[in-house]
């Protein structure tokens, strides 16, 4: 059985290639998972018979967990590959790796890897759907979906909202799939963090920069705050941690400029006291954080039922 | 002596500005008489008759900037093969680069690379040496002695020389024999982990970026360091605005400062990386359409003295990779002159010009033999049709690497016979 969809590719590689209407029509088919994950049964067997292989060149706990959950509760043979069990270890480029698992018959292989275009490397070689679990500072595709389900719960709407990505956008590709799809969406996107943590010409992607968060956050309706990772924060991005808190960690302080009914979001795994406060991070009537997650698996069940449906093609 | 003579041909010699209908007549390895005058009788009997049908004769194209690979990487590219893909592109003579395995920096090597390029017959091998042993950055090969092994300049190319203290004494000793230091202008520091160029286009795609300013940089001391050296300067592959703009200024003030550019600056921009193609992925990098409108006008004012290539033949291992681990370098002998002659479709240079670039500069800068057309100049000559249609088609290349982003690109212009010392070494379809 194939669910008609309007999804044009065989893969989600990246929110670049999504429109309007496939994103609204995996958002809808996703309010259906999170109904069902809401009851005692939360089984269905639309992949029943069907083959998930995870694929992770990068330690992850949220996203590999979710699609592991997600590909189980639709009845899918789920199989976990992670770099320090991989060939890849002993040499095996990527390409070869594709071919191998490709020659086992997979319907869907959902890919994290650090560099950037190297997921779209591999489904180039293989015959199965093939999905973006982040690739390097590039895209993330099911993030921005997740994403994007929670403020359509919360505001009712993905247009017509002013929304504030703060911290590493130079190498966050949350952010890049989240400006892809909120401009898309007809939202305005702000970005907010030092010159440092910002790419060239990221203006060009249709946001506006700010430099002074107060400033950035005024009247906005969604904050999104990103991870600074560590090896980042030793003096070569920025200068200390603190330094960072203070001017760009989200408190209750800065908090205030927004619009009082804001949404605060986070892609986890969060740094508390180092972009985010953690009576800020904790507040639930403000904090979507933890819905995110469970949005976020009904996101990936909707993803998966899409494409892992679709007839493979036959042959290696 | 066996002698032959070409022609109704047109020919054309950037070094007296001939631009004519005539013939050409070599003897051995010479060329013995050209002109438009040249048998107006007829050819005598005895001399073996060419007819070139209208078409350019010019002298063999000379590439200041190849990387042939031997030694050390035999399954990308041979001193033979390197010398056939020459060959095919109307290059009569070629300068190697030192940055094979082990790196050309002693005596023994260089003499080693010039008796390959003897043994191959293809086009003529003219080796840079290196700039310091092993491209290490710190110890200054034998200039002298180098250079009277047949070491034609000097270059760390592929590396920066980032130490400041080794270009300042790098410049001020090559003066002792005359000596030009070429530079891969780059500050490693500021390009970090950059894969393509700084800007919108690696933004999108998540790669970092090697910004202008690092080329810039780089450039802009190595400059001071000539004013104060009186040494002879030349950037390789130059490629910014603002490295052309540096250039351009000093040989104002009447510095000793040459540079090149390579065929794919002028011919693409970093948009050409598309979906992470590696075959665009070079150093330095494809950049914005600015800097390659720069490279152009660079061209046309002379401010960038010549046009070489900096083939790079890479196996397909080396490329089908992700774009951050691909290998940089693109194979270019054989789309040198077809890419060229699109600044002269374009009407940004004349025919004479855009030959000066091929053949008669680089020539000069490096004080090889050829690179024009006179009595008693090397029978190296190259024979094309300037408007010629034909689809690159990297299959067809006789370099042993296929490397190319101009693979399937419609082109215009074609060698049909190149000649090395009198004897024709190639031709078209032949």
């Amino acid at each position: 059985m194939s669910r008609a969809n309007s999804l044009t590719q065989r893969d989600l590689l990246g929110v670049e290639g999504l429109n309007p209407d496939s994103v609204a029509e995996i958002l809808d088919l996703s309010e259906t998972y999170v109904a069902l994950n809401r009851d005692a049964q939360k089984k269905s067997d639309v992949l029943r018979g069907r083959t998930l292989i995870l694929l992770f060149f990068e330690t992850s706990t949220r996203t590999r967990t979710s699609f592991e959950l997600a590909g189980k509760r639709l009845g899918a043979d789920v199989i976990n590959i992670s770099v320090a069990s991989s060939a890849i270890k002993k040499g095996e480029t990527l390409i070869d790796t594709a071919m191998t698992l490709n020659a086992m018959h997979p319907d869907v292989i959902v890919v994290r890897h650090p560099d950037a275009g190297a997921v779209r490397l591999l489904a180039n070689h293989v015959n199965c759907a093939v999905i973006n679990a982040g690739d390097g500072s590039h895209e993330h595709p099911t993030q921005a979906l997740l994403d994007a389900l929670t403020i359509r719960r919360h505001k009712g709407k993905l247009g017509g909202l002013r929304v504030a990505i703060c911290g590493d956008i130079m190498h966050s590709r949350v952010a890049r799939s989240n400006i892809l799809l909120l401009s898309m969406m007809g939202s305005q996107v702000r970005l907010v963090a030092p010159p440092t943590l910002l790419p060239t010409a990221i203006e060009r992607m249709g946001a506006e920069v700010f430099y002074d968060m107060r400033k950035g956050l005024a009247d906005c309706d969604i904050i999104m705050m990103l991870r600074l990772q560590a090896e980042r924060m030793q003096g070569t991005f920025v200068p200390s941690t603190r330094e960072y808190f203070r001017y760009f960690g989200l408190d209750e302080g800065k908090l205030g400029s927004a619009r009082p009914d804001a949404l605060i979001m986070h892609p986890g795994p969060m740094n508390r006291g180092v972009e985010i406060d953690s009576v800020v991070a904790d507040d639930i009537t403000r904090s979507a954080i933890l819905e995110q997650v469970e949005l976020g698996l009904a996101v990936r069940q909707a993803c998966l039922d899409m494409l892992g449906t679709e007839k493979s093609p036959g042959g290696v | 002596m066996s002698r032959t003579a070409y022609t109704n041909a047109r020919l054309l010699d950037p070094a007296s500005g001939l631009d004519a209908k005539g013939a050409l007549l070599t003897e051995g390895t010479e060329i013995v008489d050209l002109g438009p005058g040249l048998f107006p009788d007829g050819v005598p009997d005895g001399i073996k008759t060419v007819d070139c049908a209208g078409h350019c004769l010019a002298p063999g194209l000379v590439d200041m900037h190849v990387h042939l690979r031997e030694p050390g990487h035999e399954h990308k590219e041979t001193i033979a093969s390197g010398g056939l893909s020459a060959l095919a592109g109307g290059v009569t003579s070629l300068c190697s680069m030192p940055n094979t395995d082990p790196v050309i920096d002693n005596v023994g090597l260089i003499e080693f690379v010039q008796r390959r390029a003897r043994e191959a017959k293809g086009a003529k091998v003219y080796p840079f040496a290196a700039l310091t042993k092993g491209l290490g950055g710190k110890q200054l090969t034998e200039f002298g002695m180098l250079a009277e092994a047949g070491a034609v300049a000097f270059t760390d190319d592929g590396l920066p020389v980032a130490d400041s203290q080794v270009m300042r004494r790098a410049l001020s000793y090559a003066k002792t024999f005359g000596l030009m230091i070429s530079q891969h202008a780059e500050d490693l520091s500021l390009s970090g982990c950059g894969c393509m160029a700084e800007g919108e286009v690696a933004t999108r795609l998540g790669l970092a970026g090697i910004p202008d300013i690092s080329e810039t940089v780089v450039v802009e001391r190595d400059i001071r360091l000539v004013e104060l050296t009186g040494g002879r300067y030349h950037v390789a592959h130059i490629s910014t605005a603002e490295a052309v703009d540096c250039v351009r200024r000093a040989k104002t003030r009447g510095l000793r400062v040459t540079c090149e550019a390579a065929p794919h600056h002028f011919a693409l921009t970093d948009i050409d990386v598309g979906d992470y193609r590696t075959f665009a992925k070079m150093a330095p990098p494809l950049r914005s359409e600015e800097n390659r409108a720069a490279i152009v006008e660079g061209l046309k004012d002379g401010t960038i003295d010549a046009i070489a290539t900096d083939h790079a033949p890479h196996d397909q291992e080396s490329k089908r990779l992700p774009m951050a681990h691909a290998a940089n370098g693109i194979v270019g002998l054989e789309t040198l002159l077809p890419l060229s002659l699109e600044l002269y479709h374009c009407g940004h240079l004349t025919l004479l010009d855009l030959l000066r670039r091929l053949t008669l500069a680089p020539a000069e800068l490096l004080n090889l033999p050829g690179g024009r057309l006179a009595k008693g100049a090397p029978a190296d000559l190259v024979l094309f049709d300037p408007d010629r249609p034909w689809v690159v088609d990297t299959s067809k290349f006789r370099s042993m690497s296929k490397n190319s982003p101009f693979d399937g690109r419609p082109v215009q212009g074609r060698a049909l016979r190149t000649i090395v010392d009198g004897r024709a070494l190639f031709t078209l379809d032949g």
